[in-house]
């Protein structure tokens, strides 16, 4: 019960509304594939650890990122290529990915993630014996 | 794999995709119709610019770039950021998506023109390079009191 009254609450926070939360920003991504499993590269220019949610949920990864960006009160707009502050973008998970390893890193705005393939997946050197 | 359609490894790509960009600050941009090459004509790395009556902000959103390779100049009201960024990428490995730019870029922008080009900040934090130049005292609002 509680946290249905902390979503309203939140909901009518003003400072929530200007943010226009329904606009965001698809981030560009890198994917690539090796042996032991996949790599994610996500530009997200502004966000910060704090600012940065990621999710593995049914086979479904979502990320979704916050951009904090210094802006002096009173700001007036010239020019803008981007106009909101929030990125999202999620992508399905094939079942031999382990999304429960994952891990991810960020630095200068990049991310980086890394989802090892699920353990009877991973390449297996046989070895052969002299006979 | 898939095809590669943004190949800004290409030297005549980003030449084209410059000389569209200069134009688009010429004439503004969407002047020219929509070519092939406006897959890739994305304003990239994208900037804002914002104003106040003391100084000019603006933000080039650039993830991962190295600061030091940045070549920030103010020439008059003519502000001109070049930089690089270095995607490390394997050709040996599988790749799903290549989306993120890489190489070189060039931004020029024209700013009000009352910035003082002698007290220019940058500071680049998260992935976003952002420059404070302040304008000159005399185009400051002023109150005038009636005597």
């Amino acid at each position: 019960m509680s946290t249905s009254k902390e979503i309203t609450k939140q909901d009518l926070q003003p400072q929530q509304r200007r943010e226009l939360p329904q606009r965001s920003i698809r981030p560009n991504v890198d994917i690539l594939e090796d042996e032991t499993g996949i790599t994610l590269r996500a530009d997200l220019p502004g966000v910060t650890k704090q600012g940065l949610d990621i999710q593995v949920d049914n086979e479904t990864l979502s990320i979704d990122g916050k951009a904090e960006i210094d802006t002096p009160e009173a700001m007036q707009a010239l020019y803008a290529d981007v106009c909101a502050t929030r990125y999202q973008r999620s992508f399905s998970l094939s079942s031999e990915l382990d999304g429960d390893k994952a891990e991810a890193n960020l630095k200068d705005g990049v991310l980086s993630l890394r989802i090892p393939k699920r353990e009877q997946y991973q390449p297996r050197k046989i070895e052969i014996r002299n006979g | 794999m898939l095809p590669r359609i943004h190949g800004f490894d290409s030297g005549l790509f980003n030449e084209f995709r410059r000389l569209e960009q200069e134009m688009d600050q010429l004439f503004g941009a969407g002047f020219w119709p929509n070519t092939m090459r406006s897959v890739a004509n994305d304003n990239i790395p994208p900037i804002n610019v914002g104003v106040t009556p003391e100084q000019v902000d603006l933000y080039l959103f650039a993830a991962g770039v190295n600061p030091e390779e940045l070549d920030i100049s103010i020439n008059d009201n003519r502000l001109s950021i070049k930089g690089e960024r270095h995607v490390e990428r394997d050709d040996g490995l599988n790749y799903f998506r290549k989306e993120r730019y890489d190489g070189a870029f060039h931004k020029v922008v024209t700013l009000p023109d009352d910035v003082d080009a002698d007290k220019v900040e940058a500071r680049y934090d998260n992935g976003v390079l952002h420059i404070v130049i302040q304008r000159r005292e005399s185009s400051k609002p002023r109150q005038i009191t009636v005597q």
